[in-house]
């Protein structure tokens, strides 16, 4: 059978989502924000929600997320997006609100927004993409900088007597009763991609029961932050990342694991 | 029906916002404003107009839910005092930069630092100047009474809403906490979400709906792009001066010396006004109701008329530079205020004008400004 | 027994040469070109195109969702 013959419409199994636009997106290649991008959108578009989502950027990499999201957005100071989204839904009860941030957005400046929205049990999705570094700014270490870990500001690795151990912000959250669903997946495979997908699907599905808080995190990968080919990150990330953050459900129905 | 009723500043405000139709206030407690959000809370307009009163954990978390809102399009407000509007700052530039109407009400305290509780009009700059970063500016209403504290925030969305932008009521601690007869407005019904989307849902993020994405950010990468963004807003502040500049001019018409005041200092210096008149003191007050837009083709028309100008401020002195700009060295210009909480006394204003300008000799020209503490 | 036959499309102007789709192909069908695109990244394109399945793994995993999957029955 000729391969023109496969390609054509009708066989198409798999294909970009139209909520994700057409913009060229900016991340370095294989950073694991164009999956998570992706999965937030393809679940959106399978709700069929798009017309009552709106999405929060921070500040950081993911800080142009509205170029590449074909959504309603609005675009956070560095930190403050689980606040902005405390603003919207407040107003807005009936939407779909989420935040998309990275490590040094959500864990570090926007601790405490991050911390009361969860505590207040602030009925939105918080995807919070873990890849130990700030990687807009040029690498520079981030609260869940591993031990050890070389970045442009711990240049001789993070040391936990200087600069305390790597924060583990989202078993902190799953601890506050306003939280509801606490999970924490990666992208770097396509099993993985398939249980980020369905933790991101419940997520929003607990938005629409109104359950609360529903927070998920993504550990991937920073090849130009971690000076890795893309491949080479997605295995230094499995063999380092997850056995300081495994991957895994921590909070499911209000109930911790 | 509008009623007559006694009330604190703080809290005519708060009425006020609820009457106005305000979908939202986010605040933090911090004296001498806690007024607003005890009064809101206590009020529960979300039995009376489906309101939404929140505390935040912090000033930068509510300036920042005010900044969610305002993106949707929703008529939303706060209120602090200086420590807590100093971290306000950030918010308040970004809801510039992406042009987010909001109303940010400054019951200003003695600063700087923790400062003290006491009234205080040291904010000047901070809220004229822009605040935060960036090039902007705010629309300033500085209320005099308890009556302009409440019938201000009507007057702020309005401008807010006109201009897509941020807009900030200066109060200070004396007009937040004393208590006047105020005349409440009629409850203005809130606008539906519907409307709401007919009204705003051009630029609003409310969801993508039979129409293309809405995006609400004050980043520009591009230069070009940042820069029609920065003259786009500069635009709107030549408008403001020339359509909604507010000010009151008080027995001008034959004096031969002004004050320059706002706030409690122009009630103040209203009384001063008065004593030196009876002294035989031709003295008129010229009270800014915008800081910004700020009269000063006013000023600088009044100064071919008297020969001295005084500032009288709750400060070091501020909004003395300004009205020096106005006034182009005409005549000389002087500031007198108390600060750290004290609040002038008429009779003191009174002695300030005869020292620093009447009895002064005329024409100074090219000396060094004389502060009022040295 | 009916046979599956897939195919994949790269956009090879999204392409940025990454090559985690590399190793989640169970039958190793993707390659890197030795020409680049338009920003001078190699980009991915089906090596053994006679091994595909169109199980979509390659797609599911490309950050820039430069792959689109097919898939047929083949009567073969």
């Amino acid at each position: 059978m000729d391969i023109l013959d496969i390609i054509k419409p009708e066989n198409q199994v798999f294909c970009k989502t139209k909520l994700m636009t057409d913009t060229a997106l900016s991340y370095c290649p294989g950073c694991g924000h164009g999956t998570a991008h992706n999965l937030t959108m393809e679940v959106i578009d399978e709700m069929g929600i798009v017309e009552d989502t709106i999405g929060v950027a921070p500040v950081g990499c993911s800080v142009l997320a509205y170029d590449f999201m074909n959504i309603d957005m609005t675009q956070a100071a560095h930190g403050r997006a689980p606040a902005v989204a405390t603003g919207i839904i407040r107003t807005w009860p009936e939407k779909y609100v989420f935040t998309y941030q990275g490590d040094g957005d959500l864990a570090a400046i926007g601790t405490a927004e991050t911390i009361h929205a969860c505590n207040r049990g602030e009925n939105i999705v918080i995807i919070f993409i873990n890849n130990g570094i700030y990687g807009m700014t040029g690498g520079q270490m981030a609260p869940t900088t591993l031990e050890g870990m070389h970045t442009s500001t711990s240049p001789y690795g993070r040391e936990i007597k200087n600069m305390g151990s790597p924060l583990k912000i989202t078993e902190l959250i799953a601890n506050l009763p306003g939280v509801y669903y606490v999970t924490r997946q990666s992208v770097h495979t396509h099993k993985h991609v398939r249980k980020a997908k369905k933790a991101i699907r419940t997520a929003f599905e607990n938005t629409r029961l109104k359950k609360g808080l529903s927070f998920v995190e993504i550990v991937s990968n920073c090849n130009s932050g971690w000076k890795m080919t893309p491949n080479e990150a997605n295995i230094w990330m499995e063999e380092n990342m997850f056995s300081y953050f495994p991957l895994g459900d921590i909070k499911v129905d209000g109930k911790l694991k | 029906m509008s009623e007559l009723k006694l009330m604190k500043g703080n809290e005519a405000l708060a009425e006020a916002a609820i009457r106005a139709g305000v979908d939202a206030y986010f605040g933090y407690p911090i004296t001498p404003q806690s007024e607003v959000i005890e009064y809101l809370m206590t009020e529960r307009p979300e039995l009376r107009t489906g309101m939404v009163v929140l505390q935040a954990e912090s000033e930068v978390a509510a300036i920042n839910m005010v900044y969610g809102a305002a993106s949707t399009g929703k008529k939303v407000m706060t209120s602090s005092s200086s420590p807590g509007i100093s971290l306000k700052q950030e918010g308040i530039s970004y809801m510039a930069g992406a042009e987010l109407p909001a109303v940010i009400v400054n019951v200003v305290r003695g600063g700087p630092g923790l400062g003290t509780i006491q009234p205080s009009q040291a904010d000047y700059f901070q809220s004229v100047k822009g605040g935060g970063h960036g090039d902007y500016k705010l629309y300033v209403l500085a209320p005099a009474s308890v009556q302009e504290m409440s019938d201000f925030v009507t007057d702020a969305f309005d401008i807010a809403f006109k201009y897509r932008a941020p807009v900030l009521i200066l109060s200070d601690g004396l007009i937040g906490q004393m208590m006047e007869k105020v005349v409440l407005k009629d409850q203005v019904e809130r606008i539906s979400d519907k409307d709401l989307i007919k009204m705003n849902g051009y630029w609003a993020t409310t969801g993508k709906k039979d129409r293309e994405r809405n995006i609400i950010t004050s980043l520009d990468l591009q230069s070009e792009k940042m820069e029609a963004r920065v003259h786009r807003l500069q635009k709107k502040y030549v408008k403001m001066e020339l359509e909604d500049l507010r000010y009151e001019t008080i027995d001008c018409e034959d004096a031969d010396y002004l004050i320059v005041a706002y706030g409690s200092s122009a009630r103040i210096s209203q009384k001063a006004v008065e004593l030196a008149r009876k002294k035989g003191i031709k003295v008129g007050l010229l009270r800014p109701i915008t800081l910004f837009p700020f009269p000063k083709k006013q000023l600088f028309d009044l100064a071919n008329q008297v020969k001295g100008i005084l500032s009288v401020e709750l400060n070091a002195g501020q909004m003395v530079e300004d009205v020096k700009l106005a006034v182009e060295h005409k005549v000389p210009v002087e500031h007198f205020g108390r600060t750290g909480g004290i609040i002038h006394t008429p009779e003191e204003v009174l002695e300030a004008l005869e020292q620093k300008i009447i009895n002064h000799g005329h024409f100074r020209h090219h000396k060094t400004r004389e502060s009022s503490i040295l | 027994m009916a046979k599956v036959r897939g195919a994949i499309v790269v956009q090879t102007e999204t392409c940025k040469g990454c090559e985690v789709c590399i190793p989640v192909c169970p039958e190793k069908v993707i390659g890197m070109s030795t020409d680049v695109n338009r920003k001078g990244f190699h980009f991915a394109y089906m090596d053994h195109p006679e091994d595909c399945t169109g199980c979509t793994n390659c797609g599911l995993v490309c950050p820039d969702r430069a792959i689109s999957v097919y898939r047929v029955k083949t009567s073969e």
